[in-house]
């Protein structure tokens, strides 16, 4: 079919235009807020093709290079999607969709006129969108902090969004630590800028060299986007921003706004300046990693409000997002461990972004049915809302790492390459951290499943048990149907092994 | 010394003074002067690393994205102050509750 | 007196000023000296020959700002006034811990400074070649809304973002309500009376500016935010109401700039590439794209300044 390849043609603009369609919604939605289901209808297709054009073009094309205004670098801006971005923007259409048609039920219905939090969520959402897809695609450093600022600025409005002094609080320690960030990695950025005379990904990856300022520039780059990521130390904003926004919104930052800066990590250190990591910086990361699971773990079963135990859920599961540091990088790259280890880490975001996503979407109609998300006024909600508890008990297969889902691929993979490359600590931690999801998990989920009076509970729409659902279905989708995704992963690696451990 | 590495050293002590400004435990409206000083420094350090590397012909990419970072830094600034006036309003005090997020069961 | 010397001079004041406002106790002063601070920068500007970095510092960085955080300190102050919160003196030894940490932080950044190779190549010849394919002689707007017009536009929304998040900080009792506090202000006042005059002065500038930027430093961020100036000073003098944030002309104009902006983008997918402006057409692309930014720049600069709904409708 010649117009199929025709549409799969390299020099299709499907890489802007997955920014430039969100936009568009976000700035429709400002003065026609009203019909934000009308725009959702129009934006969901269009979002959704786009997304699957971008894989395609990259599976039959490789890697997909994009000059914005038709300026080469280093005077223009480019774009660039590999199998890395096209996983992540898959995963964002999806679970931003899933977000926008569970939000309709309370943000969608203006009967009595406008309201605050209606006008606001919708462009907000969007540019959030827009905001995700620009990071994923982009090839230039400074663009990636314009897009970073759009990010976190959409973020913290959000976390505001209920107006609680609480969460108010909770969003000023957000920006604070996110502007902080910012100016961390603008400050590697200069660095860079003043070695190189350009901004551009892959110019740096042919000229970078292990200088001490490009190392430096690094490191303080990495410092500012693990304060985004959350990484401990830097930890301590995101479980009261998380917890205090609306659900959907925190679905949306615990899924996908994390994973944004992480992505910018990965970019940093396995494209653009893979020389320059040391052996020991990288397992410092993978350290933090390590102590994050354990603290965010033992944290989160000490907590009473299951909104809580989700956030810190968070701050657990990023944490194995950094073991695969010193398993795939750092002069790893072609060993046979070094594919299964940049896979796993990989997976582990996706599966982690879908998983969480419906868990606290889950967690949005428990709260919806129930009042609160006090754990002690959980007892028995299965019988309120049963298609939510199960969605959040499936979501919670991915978390602990239970075959067959996507979360069980990931830690296999890790497990395999930390055993395989000798560095056998990491598989232990891992092991540890399923153990403890296990037990975090299982407090609510048992109380959830306990006996109870159905009438006790307000009843919620159908739609908002089923999305959660959905997504949980698509964190173990992952685990089953996780050869495509992997080969998919493999398109665009600097040059590495590809071949994975059987 | 030329004069582009005198303004770089000066964006570096603008910095340095910033960071001080946030470190200390100031109110958060200062923290958000302090916040702006840091920005501000940084651009003036880029401005003056991308003079030093440009010789006579001023370059125009780095000064456009200072251009960028000063609007961007002050809707920053604008959401960060709309945030602390209303928490202010709220519960009458500048200061980030320092308890932890599980303070109730 | 040398160049150098002056810079020299300039710098000193610089960090005094910078010194101080971080230093001084009382909140106003801080930020006076903050704006003073901005007007010095901007002259550094100047004397690293970026003479449009230099006008958008002393407009947004030193002009805005400050007219942001003057009003905001007075809010502050008054609410605060209710709950008198203890006086924290911070003990010595952590005042030296915090010199130090960031002394050290600051000579780590000169040594690294120091290590930049001296390579004498940048950007400036790259696009001086292509400025005629632009239609503008000025390269910063060239960079701004041509080679790097992407970045501008996700900056544009930036600023939406941000005035939609002060928006949303306001209690749901006052939605609705026009931004803003009511002031009273009577015509015979001088604030009334500048009010009246410097307003369509102003607007003259800024469009002028706005003009003037395809050749000379200028452009829609530096004509917009003079727009934004004299927007807020008609609403200070009482002369015009700010309008309700729920006002549909209004909104429009909010989103003129950045929709603009990308419908050329995405039409010009079908004349070669996104954003990508047609040599012939360029210049008259730019200007369009540069008068719809300063609209929204000029209402949402000001409307951000003005502040939240502080009373209901």
């Amino acid at each position: 079919m010649t117009w199929a390849t025709g549409l799969l043609a390299p020099d299709q603009p499907w890489a802007p235009l997955l920014v430039a369609t969100p936009l568009a919604a976000a700035l429709a939605a400002v003065p026609f807020g009203r019909r934000a289901p009308l725009l959702l209808v129009a934006l969901t297709p269009f979002s959704g093709a786009l997304a699957v054009l971008a894989i395609a073009q990259v599976w039959s094309h490789g890697e997909i290079v994009y000059h914005v205004g038709g300026w080469p670098p280093p005077l223009g801006i480019t774009l660039r999607i590999d199998g890395l971005s096209a996983v992540f923007i898959a995963t964002t259409a999806l679970v931003a969709t899933g977000v926008a048609l569970f939000s309709l039920p309370k943000y969608g219905r203006q009967s009595k006129g406008e309201t605050r939090a209606a006008f606001a969520f919708w462009p907000l959402l969007f540019a959030m969108w827009a905001g995700l897809n620009a990071v994923f695609v982009s090839n230039d450093l400074f663009n990636l902090y314009v897009a970073l600022e759009l990010l976190t600025l959409t973020a913290v409005a959000l976390v505001a969004l209920d107006g609680k002094p609480k969460t108010i609080a909770a969003a000023i320690r957000y920006l604070l630590f996110a502007l902080t960030g910012s100016l961390a990695y603008l400050l590697g950025v200069i660095f860079l800028y003043g070695v190189f005379g350009s901004l551009d990904i892959s110019a740096l990856a042919i000229s970078a060299s292990p200088h001490a300022v490009v190392l430096a520039a690094g490191v303080v780059m990495t410092t500012g986007l693990l304060a985004k990521t959350a990484l401990f130390p830097l930890h301590g904003w995101l479980p009261p921003a998380h917890s205090g926004a609306p659900a959907p919104a925190s679905a949306m930052l615990s899924a996908l706004v994390v994973k944004a800066s992480f992505f910018i990590i990965l970019r940093l250190w396995f494209t653009a300046l893979p020389m320059a990591a040391s052996a020991a910086f990288l397992q410092l990361l993978a350290s933090l990693g390590a102590v994050a699971i354990v603290f965010g773990s033992v944290l989160a079963l000490r907590q009473n409000k299951l909104k809580l135990i989700v956030a810190y859920s968070t701050v657990a599961q990023l944490g194995y997002l950094f073991l695969m540091f010193p398993l795939a990088g750092g002069g790893n790259e072609m060993q046979s461990w070094a594919a299964s280890a940049w896979t796993g880490g990989v997976f582990q975001a996706l599966a982690h972004a879908t998983a969480k996503a419906a868990m606290f979407l889950a967690v949005g109609a428990m709260i919806e049915a129930a009042g609160e998300d006090r754990l002690d006024r959980l007892t028995g909600i299965a019988h309120g809302v049963p298609v939510a508890v199960f969605a959040f008990g499936l979501a919670s297969l991915s978390l602990m790492g239970l075959p067959p889902s996507g979360g069980f691929i990931a830690k296999y993979l890790l497990l395999t390459s930390a055993l395989a490359s000798g560095q056998w600590w990491w598989a232990a931690v891992m092991i540890a951290g399923g153990l403890l999801a296990a037990a975090y998990l299982f407090r609510p989920l048992s109380r959830a499943l306990a006996e109870a009076d159905p009438k006790l509970f307000t009843p919620v729409p159908r739609l908002q048990q089923f999305i959660p659902l959905a997504l949980a279905a698509l964190s173990v989708l992952l685990g089953i149907f996780s050869a495509q995704p992997y080969a998919l992963l493999q398109i665009g690696r600097v040059p590495g092994a590809s071949e994975g451990l059987p | 010394m030329t004069s582009a590495l005198l303004f770089a050293f000066s964006g570096v002590a603008v910095i340095a003074i910033g960071l001080f400004g946030l470190i200390g435990r100031w109110r958060i409206e200062r923290r958000v002067i302090a916040f702006n000083l840091v920005g501000s420094g940084m651009f003036l350090l880029f401005g003056a690393v991308a003079a030093r590397r440009a010789g006579v012909d001023a370059d125009p990419v780095p000064q456009a994205m200072i251009i960028t970072g000063i609007v961007v830094a002050f809707s920053a600034t604008a959401l960060f102050v709309a945030l602390i006036e209303r928490l202010v309003a709220e519960t009458g005090r500048s200061t980030l509750p320092e308890d932890t997020p599980d303070e109730d069961a | 007196m040398t160049p150098v010397l002056f810079d020299a001079g300039l710098c000193v004041l610089i960090l005094g000023v910078a010194l101080a406002s971080v230093i001084v106790r009382e909140a106003f002063a801080a930020i006076a000296f903050f704006i003073v601070y901005g007007l010095l920068v901007a002259i550094a500007w100047t004397r690293l020959d970026a003479v449009d970095v230099a006008l958008a510092e002393v407009a947004i960085g030193a002009g805005l700002t400050g007219a942001l955080f003057v009003g905001a300190m007075s809010r502050i102050a008054q609410a605060a006034e209710a709950q008198a919160a203890p006086r924290r003196h911070p003990e010595r030894l952590a005042v030296v811990g915090a010199l130090l940490l960031c002394g050290g932080a600051g000579a780590a950044l000169i040594f690294t400074v120091l290590q930049l190779p001296e390579v004498a190549v940048s950007l400036a010849s790259l696009a001086e070649a292509n400025l005629a394919l632009t239609g503008v002689t000025n390269k910063v707007t060239a960079v701004l809304i041509n080679f790097r017009g992407y970045d501008t536009l996700l900056e544009s929304v930036v600023l939406l973002v941000a005035l939609i998040g002060v928006w949303s900080a306001t209690p749901d009792r006052f939605w609705g309500g026009p931004p803003g506090l009511q002031l009273a202000m009577t015509q015979d006042s001088v604030l009334g009376f500048f009010g009246a005059i410097l307003p369509p002065v102003g607007f003259v500038v800024g469009a002028y500016l706005i003009w003037i930027g395809s050749s000379a430093p200028g452009g829609a961020f530096q004509g917009g935010t003079v727009w934004a100036a004299m927007l807020l000073l008609a609403v200070l003098a009482g002369l015009i109401d700010p309008p309700l944030v729920s006002k549909r002309s209004l909104r429009f104009g909010l989103v003129l700039g950045p929709a603009l902006f990308l419908a050329i983008g995405i039409a010009g997918i079908f004349r070669g590439s996104f954003l990508g402006l047609d040599p012939p057409i360029a210049k008259t692309l730019t200007l369009a794209i540069e008068v719809g930014l300063a609209v929204s720049i000029a209402a949402t600069l000001a409307l951000l300044v003005i502040g939240k709904p502080r009373r209901a409708a």
